[in-house]
């Protein structure tokens, strides 16, 4: 009976209204042997207390990022999220609302996205932005696949300092098209130039992907590899899986970025085990027609009362089919509602003031910890925004499994993602580390070293 | 008055956030970062207080219409009550404060859950093995037309360019399939609104990869054949793929894998409670048979024999990733608690409300409008306004006239096989008294259109905005605000 | 509704030699069809087609469709203005609302394509 309202007397007067005896009749279009087979177990259902106690359970099998002192970053970044932004989320007329398909019900959505819209550009530099995709690693592929549309060739080229995630989801969507895929090497941690421009010779390139700041923290040169890929009539595309860093970088469309693509988790979102987040997707106006899924636009009603829309429909699934670009249906709506929230909640000077924080305490603890004589910065020199790696004289692993008995997670073990790092650390400090929780890392790292 | 834009109330020095404080020493920007990078005009982001933003956004919720609302009738999606348990659980800080990369000793408890939840998914679908990465419904279809490519390249059997569709299919259907790289072959449906055998039989030959179905179909009818079609496939040497979109109408009744389906996605924000949030997020699992478990995306969720549960990359032949990290966690919380709460039971009778409930609208409803196809439906069916073209009163019409009475229309324009289509699902949640009430608006409108056209083709009156000009949004396309306009 | 002087296709497209060059757009019919275009994607000045290949695209709010090339050709000249004011396809077909010109090799294959009266009949026989 959960959840239903109907009462067994309320059914069976329907299905007496309609002529049935019993609800097995409404299945007699089934073939019986399915019906048959189709008996499966998960288990008796639980009352809402009951429930409640085994999930509780669950979640206190897990060990939060509130327990102990995280350094983790890499893709999944641990920002101060303001209290009233869940609350918020909690209207149920956002969050048990479908797709805004009638706009006249459905405006505090679609103005909400075109808020949404208006801040990714801001921060992005770019001419317009989508309603949001599945995540950072599936809008880097969605970029990718414009960048084939609009130069009308069908190799993609990426540099290593693309997340290992996004790269690995780049090459199943580019192998399912058969798009070629190739791997533009790393120089001191930033992408070399020299090898993008030898490749990029060849004229065969759609697009070269770069992130900004890199999977390894560093900030690439996007203004000098941009010229290089225009030069070529490819496309550069940027991406971001750290949205704060923008608050004080040159947006990637100022230095000449044709699309960016990212990750707006970092806004609002918390890192919940990997998802949902939000990636967002933005380009230059000749790009517009080509961004896919949804977008809002701006109009009026009949009373010349201004709404909002979604708007350029026919590039989409439902009206295009099999020649849309993209086959993607929903959007990250009550995601891209949190980022909206509190990106606006942050404001100018905010997300400024943010942006600095975070790189004044990845900074102090880059000195900190490479003052340790056991530690390496392994990209010295380069500029870095709140990731940075360092190298250990022992395997990661050991030191992550030491200081986690403290009460410590030091940073993401490189190894597991690339074995030539494997005594590597992706270290990253945000704004809600305090001095004294990085001097005790420091101290603590030096300890078991 | 309508809520400006958040820009349009920004006031300068406002803010609405407050930061932990920067207690290191400190230095100057331009020593750690080169000037060039560094951005010389901060980015317009609005300045407004805290009681701004939560004023501004709790208005802008006044002008959505949510299944808490109202009657949500909304055909192919599935608009059951959202449970509220299910949000309360899924933001315990166990699940919501969990680092993807932590160790996974200190994640058993979300792998567990993950883990039972695939199990489960198996369960209900009949499949052998599920993959929880994809992150909504389209994404799972990407990801399962994906494993039946990369089955048919591993057996070297190379030809097998062609998605079958049928022509009642979502447009996510062919969307998929020419993104995974295959043309599509669209099949006509017969006089009974279902797969034409023969059609299909012209179709299949040794280049077919896959027949995409959903089942029951997007008329909200069961495919009866569907026993010959997966036998015809197989012969031809496709496999089956199943759109899970319709999974609610036959839980219990009839799995996907015992129907011959070799692939199958769910729709956890449809078919398992979870809520639609303006959009998304979803959840979008696939499931498959043992034969092609290999080329699931990784990583799956395993049990090692000591009992603790891990993340498992060791798979050769998998597709790869198809997004970054592990799907959308928290999505799968609230399915999770959802399975848990109803049980085998309770999911078997939520199917059967859900057919119920739908058979007594549509019986009721062909009393006034047009029933092009009129036999017992599953959990949805396809009306028409055909009767009232005559009174120059079109589906649009009758839509934005519901929206005056409260309640979310029905899908329209869908599926594009029926002309002036009004496809309604009422869901397993929804009482008689809202079915009732809902029956009586449906006639009254029905009534105003012979009566009244100006009133019905006018409509609505009573929301916030009324019909907006969608040609001038598109022509002129205005997706952004800017500073200085 | 019709011009004489014009040729057609069963692909609802209008055809105007000049020489070797053909100007090519809609049909009165097919603007209908479509209602308010609100986009046209069109190819570049150099794009080869044959005779049945999509050249360009045109949108409606809730619709897209394909034009296929009347002819084979090579695409000389495109109708820029329709880029900003795609409407001109629904306020002057045959005339603002051109599309391409196309440069063909045999003109002879336009005495294949539809006189105004033969396609008036096939939008009759069509309905």
């Amino acid at each position: 009976m959960r959840y239903i309202p109907n009462t067994s007397e309320d059914r069976q007067a329907m299905l007496n209204s309609l002529g049935y005896e019993k609800i097995e009749d409404l299945f007699q279009d089934i073939p019986e042997q399915v019906r048959k087979a189709a008996v499966f177990d998960v288990g008796q259902g639980m009352s809402e207390y009951e429930l409640k106690k085994h999930v509780r359970a669950l979640a206190e099998k897990n060990q939060t990022v509130d327990q102990c002192i995280s350094f983790m970053g890499a893709g999944a970044y641990d920002h101060f999220i303001p209290s009233f932004v869940d609350q918020l989320l909690l209207r149920s007329e956002f969050y048990t609302a479908y797709t805004p398909y009638q706009p006249e019900i459905s405006q505090g959505t679609l103005q909400a996205i075109f808020e949404y819209q208006s801040l990714i550009c801001e921060l992005t530099g770019m001419d317009a932005s989508n309603a949001s995709v599945y995540d950072g690693a599936t809008a880097t592929a969605e970029a990718a696949n414009m960048a084939v549309a609009a130069t009308r060739r069908n190799k993609i080229l990426y540099s290593k300092g693309l997340h290992p995630e996004y790269a690995q989801t780049l090459k199943t969507y580019c192998w399912s098209q058969g798009f070629e895929v190739e791997e533009v090497d790393l120089e001191q941690g930033i992408t070399s130039a020299g090898q993008a421009e030898e490749k990029l010779n060849k004229k065969d390139a759609a697009c070269l992907i770069v992130q900004y700041p890199n999977f390894y923290g560093c900030v690439e040169d996007l203004e000098e590899l941009a010229k290089k890929v225009q030069a070529q009539k490819a496309l550069l595309i940027a991406v971001v899986t750290e949205p704060v860093a923008l608050g004080i970088l040159k947006s990637p469309g100022e230095l000449g970025a044709d699309i960016v693509a990212g990750e707006a988790q970092g806004f609002g979102n918390h890192i919940a085990f990997g998802g949902p987040y939000l990636g967002f997707l933005a380009a230059n106006e000749k790009q517009i027609r080509r961004l896919p899924g949804r977008i809002v636009g701006k109009t009026r009603d009949v009373d010349g009362k201004v709404g909002y829309v979604l708007t350029l429909q026919a590039r989409e699934q439902h009206i295009r089919r099999e020649k849309a670009s993209s086959n993607i249906c929903s959007n990250q709506a009550l995601c891209a509602l949190a980022a909206t929230m509190t990106m606006s909640a942050l404001g100018k000077e905010g997300l400024r003031e943010m942006a600095e924080t975070n790189l004044q305490k990845a900074h102090y603890a880059y000195r900190q910890l490479t003052s340790l004589p056991q530690v390496k910065a392994v990209y010295p020199g380069q500029a870095f925004f709140n990731e940075f790696v360092i190298e250990l004289p022992k395997p990661a692993g050991e030191v992550i499994e030491e200081l986690r008995k403290e009460g410590i997670w030091p940073g993401v073990n490189l190894s597991v993602i690339c074995e030539d790092l494997n005594k590597c650390l992706l270290v990253c400090v945000t704004e809600l580390r305090t001095k004294d929780e990085i001097d005790r890392l420091a101290e603590r790292l030096g300890g078991v070293l | 008055m309508r809520e400006p834009l958040i820009f349009e109330i920004s006031k300068k020095g406002r803010k609405g956030c407050y930061l932990p404080p920067c207690d290191v020493p400190t230095q100057k920007v331009g020593e750690m970062i080169p000037e060039k990078y560094l951005r010389d005009k901060k980015a317009e982001l609005p300045e407004v207080s805290e009681i701004d933003v939560v004023r501004h956004f709790t208005k802008l919720s006044t002008y959505n219409h949510g299944v808490d609302t109202g009657f949500y009738p909304l055909g192919s999606c599935t608009m059951k009550y959202n449970p509220k348990i299910n949000e309360e659980l899924s933001r315990l800080t166990g699940f919501a404060r969990l680092h993807p990369y932590q160790p996974e000793e200190t994640a058993q408890g979300a792998l567990e859950l993950m883990y039972t939840l695939q199990k489960d998914l198996c369960q209900v679908a009949g499949m052998d093995k599920v993959s929880l990465q994809p992150a909504a419904g389209a994404h799972g279809e990407l990801a399962g037309i994906m494993v039946i490519k990369a089955y048919h390249e591993k057996r070297g059997d190379l030809k097998r360019n062609k998605v079958i569709v049928p022509d009642s299919a979502h447009g996510t259907n062919p969307a998929t399939a020419n993104m995974a790289g295959f043309k599509t072959i669209e099949i006509a449906s017969n006089a009974r609104g279902e797969v034409d055998l023969e059609a299909l039989a012209r179709a299949l030959d040794d280049t077919t990869a896959a027949l995409m179905l959903t089942n029951p179909n997007t008329l909200g009818l069961f495919e009866s054949q569907i026993l010959e079609i997966a036998e015809m496939v197989h012969k031809a040497g496709g496999l089956l793929y199943y759109d899970g979109a319709n999974i609610n109408a036959v839980m219990g009744y009839a799995r996907p894998g015992d129907m011959g389906f070799d692939v199958v996605h769910f729709n956890l924000h449809k078919t398992m409670g979870t809520p639609h949030g303006g959009g998304g997020p979803g959840s979008g699992p696939i499931g498959v048979k043992k034969r092609l478990a290999e080329f699931l995306p990784v990583p799956t969720v395993e049990k090692a024999d000591d009992g603790s549960f891990y993340l498992n990359y060791d798979m050769p032949d998998s597709i790869g990733k198809v997004k970054a990290f592990y799907g959308n966690f928290l999505v799968m919380v609230k399915a999770y608690c959802y399975i848990k709460a109803l049980g085998t039971d309770g999911l078997k009778e939520a199917s059967e409300v859900a057919v119920l409930n739908a058979n007594y609208l549509m019986e009721n409803l062909k009393k006034t409008y047009h029933l092009p196809y009129d036999r017992i439906c599953k959990h949805e069916f396809v009306i028409n306004s055909k009767n009232l073209k005559p009174y120059g009163v079109h589906t649009l019409d009758i839509a934005k006239r519901l929206l005056d009475f409260g309640y979310h229309p029905p899908t329209v324009y869908f599926p594009l096989i029926v002309e002036e289509a009004l496809m309604i699902e009422p869901t397993e949640t929804e009482s008689r008294e809202t079915l009732d009430d809902f029956i009586a608006i449906m006639e009254k409108i029905h009534q105003e259109a012979i009566d009244n056209k100006e009133l019905v083709v006018n409509a609505p009156y009573n929301t916030v905005v009324r019909r907006l000009d969608e040609v001038s949004a598109a022509r002129n396309p205005i997706i952004r605000w800017k500073k200085d306009e | 509704m019709y011009p004489v002087e014009l040729k057609y296709t069963k692909d609802h497209e209008w055809v105007k030699a000049e020489g070797n060059i053909v100007v090519v757009g809609i049909t009165f019919h097919a603007q209908e069809a479509m209602g308010d275009v609100v986009f046209v994607e069109l190819p570049e000045a150099g794009d080869s087609f044959d005779e049945g290949e999509s050249f360009a695209n045109i949108e409606s709010v809730k619709a897209v469709s394909d034009c296929y090339a009347p002819v084979a050709g090579t695409v000389v000249e495109i109708n820029e203005a329709l880029l900003d004011s795609p409407e001109l396809i629904n306020s002057d077909p045959y005339g603002e609302g051109w599309m391409v010109k196309l440069e063909i090799e045999d003109v002879s294959v336009l005495d294949d394509l539809l006189t105004a009266e033969q396609y008036q009949a096939f939008l009759k026989e069509e309905e």
